[in-house]
């Protein structure tokens, strides 16, 4: 099963680098989604997986009486699910905003910021 | 709770049932005011008269928390809190050690002083979109990050600095900025990414997130951790806090970002941001995976060195004074690397005391290069000029900030340079602190002729010798004590720091110290036994 798992993520992750790689924003945001999901997938891996009962311990009891599903990756990929999504909105409606301004979503054209053309410094004094 | 039932349970195998002591609460302080300031500033987002007050009045408060938060580590060591009250490491712990209020305690005061030059420079759009919350969220993430002893909760705090980072680099929504902001976003947010990956694979080894537990469990294995996926999970995290820092070859998102924003903005990132990543990287292959920075040495000091001669390199190459500024930041994140590949105590003091240097002396650069502009109508060197007969007093201080960013005595940048060479010429890499000289040689030339153009000339480019031209027409906001004010502190911290420097000088080595030999954080978080 990790086996498996392991296979997918690093699939997740030739993927998502290779999207990166692209100087289209809109891939380069595809990346990134995928670049989050793949993280996800892997804590939750590493996490051990096992199928084993929800931790939840039973009405007459104080402690857990076998073994039960680890909880903890499933709080670490939820807390990430949230922050990978918020930031991946907040990137698409800057990289939309950027082509409505700029007019291009490929990066070598995005020159606003560190023009090709910047003077030379002073050279004398 | 068990109270109702027949049975008993012995809440002391799961909780810590002592109460915490009220000083102690101090530990969480910094996050929780700056959450309720930013939270109320949101509230009154509308109310642009009312933002500056609720800003400046919870930056005192921080500021006020975190001086208590040192003087209490100061006196009784590290001080944890666990979210809950559950033992560790099952409760999310918050340790402050001396290293990360003394951080904290810089922070804060930079931003105290940034919230006050953001009255003259953010205008009122620049308030209703919410200068002053993501001032202070901001300083969330960045308190957050200082005073975390879960490496989860870590990667939290960089993605709450990170979102308000994002807010404030757009704010005023122009070209440029978008621009800036996209490369920086899209970067950064691949560094917090693959900081995450190196947890998760932390966590699957360990089972563990709690710092100290992981730094006890690295301790305990027989190679000292140097070997197998450690190696794997240290390059990396080296990778994703090279990022965060700035470090060669990841660090071209700075000088594609920083000059963008509104000036008080680029102060505060100069200031702080590539120093959360530089604090990361000595919690981690300090504190956590010794064995791991002792395996990469000669990589982290490639680093360093390529990262300060490409940067002083980059600075002397630019006709803009905040682009050359930018390249500046990334001369001092060499210099911290430097102590970190030399890792020795005085390696990792040097390395502190830099960061705290430079948080000081970046941020105070910036503002004086927004009072330039107000002065002198530009950012551009060839336009400048002529502004020491303005006002030579700016001139001297101005030159006082550019001998200390290049690491000249009698300033704050000296102490921490001598320390770090002298770290390794001891360790043995003469090589570095040729690097760390020869980048404070290229710094003096950079900042050395912002001089001679902006100040010491009579005017703009093409001016004759001798000459002084036309009296320039500075902005009306120029006289604002609001300017000043934040300028002069910060200049007056690098004075005295530079001629006083011994109780920084303790202070860092009781900071590294403290990363370099854990028994202290781990007993504070696991208590005796």
């Amino acid at each position: 099963m990790e086996t498996g798992l392991s296979v997918l993520i690093g699939l997740f992750f030739a993927v998502s680098v290779y999207l990166m790689l692209s100087r289209q924003l809109v891939r380069i945001l595809l990346g990134i989604a995928i670049l989050g999901n793949a993280v996800n997938l892997l804590i939750f891996t590493a996490g051990r997986l096992t199928r084993q009962v929800p931790p939840l311990i039973p009405e007459h009891l104080y402690t857990l009486v076998e073994a039960t599903a680890n909880p903890l990756p499933q709080a670490l990929v939820l807390t990430a699910i949230v922050i990978s999504f918020s930031f991946f909105a907040f990137l698409l409606v800057l990289a939309f905003r950027a082509y409505q301004e700029l007019g291009t979503d490929d990066a070598n054209e995005m020159r606003v910021a560190e023009p090709e053309d910047d003077p030379l410094p002073p050279q004398g004094y | 709770m068990a109270g109702s039932s027949e049975h008993s349970v012995d809440l002391s195998h799961a909780m810590i049932t002592a109460p915490v002591s009220a000083a102690d609460w101090l530990v969480i302080a910094p996050t929780l005011v700056t959450i309720l300031g930013g939270t109320l500033a949101l509230m009154a987002r509308k109310n642009t008269a009312a933002q500056p007050k609720i800003g400046m009045i919870f930056l005192s408060l921080l500021v006020i928390v975190n001086v208590g938060l040192l003087m209490r580590v100061l006196d009784h060591g590290v001080i944890t809190m666990v979210m809950g009250n559950w033992l560790p490491p099952f409760g999310i712990a918050f340790t402050a050690d001396a290293l990360g209020a003394s951080l904290s305690l810089i922070a804060s005061i930079v931003a105290w002083c940034a919230g006050l030059y953001g009255l003259v420079t953010v205008d009122g759009t620049g308030r209703r979109y919410g200068f002053y919350p993501f001032l202070l969220l901001l300083l969330t993430g960045v308190s957050g990050a200082f005073l975390t002893g879960d490496i989860f909760n870590l990667y939290v705090w960089f993605e709450v600095l990170l979102i308000s980072s994002y807010g404030l680099l757009v704010l005023g929504n122009d070209r440029a900025q978008l621009d800036g902001t996209v490369k920086y976003g899209i970067l950064n947010l691949i560094g917090t990414n693959l900081f995450l990956i190196a947890t998760g694979l932390l966590y699957g080894n360990f089972g563990t997130l709690n710092m100290a537990d992981i730094a006890m469990k690295v301790a305990a294995m027989d190679a000292g951790g140097s070997v197998g996926p450690l190696a794997t999970i240290a390059g990396i995290y080296l990778l994703a806090f090279a990022m965060k820092a700035a470090a060669f070859p990841v660090n071209f998102w700075l000088p594609a970002s920083y000059h963008t924003p509104n000036i008080v903005v680029s102060a505060v990132f100069a200031g702080l941001l590539t120093k959360v990543g530089v604090y990361a990287l000595i919690r981690i292959f300090v504190l956590i995976l010794p064995g791991a920075r002792d395996y990469m040495a000669d990589v982290i000091s490639l680093i360093a060195i390529a990262t300060m001669i490409t940067g002083g390199l980059g600075a002397l190459a630019q006709a803009e004074v905040r682009r050359l500024l930018g390249y500046l930041v990334i001369v001092g994140i060499g210099a911290m690397l430097a102590g970190i590949a030399v890792g020795s105590t005085q390696g990792i003091a040097g390395s502190i005391f830099y960061a705290v240097h430079s948080i000081i002396v970046m941020t105070a650069l910036y503002m004086a290069a927004g009072i330039m502009k107000l002065m002198g109508g530009s950012y551009q060197l060839r336009q400048l000029g002529a502004l020491y007969g303005l006002n030579p007093y700016f001139g001297g201080l101005f030159l006082v900030l550019a001998f200390a960013v290049s690491g000249l005595p009698p300033f704050s940048g000296f102490w921490p340079k001598m320390m770090l060479v002298e770290a390794s010429l001891v360790d043995g890499r003469g090589w570095l602190a040729f690097a760390i000289l020869f980048s404070g040689f290229l710094s003096t030339l950079a900042v050395g002729r912002v001089w001679i153009f902006a100040f010491w000339r009579g005017g703009a480019e093409g001016t004759p010798d001798g000459a002084t031209t036309v009296r320039l027409a500075p902005a009306p906001e120029v006289t604002s004590p609001a300017l000043w004010l934040p300028l002069l502190l910060l200049t007056g911290l690098v004075i005295y720091i530079g001629l006083q420097p011994d109780a920084m000088v303790q202070l860092v080595q009781r900071g590294a110290e403290g990363v370099i030999d854990p028994s202290a954080y781990v007993r504070s978080v696991f208590g005796e036994h």
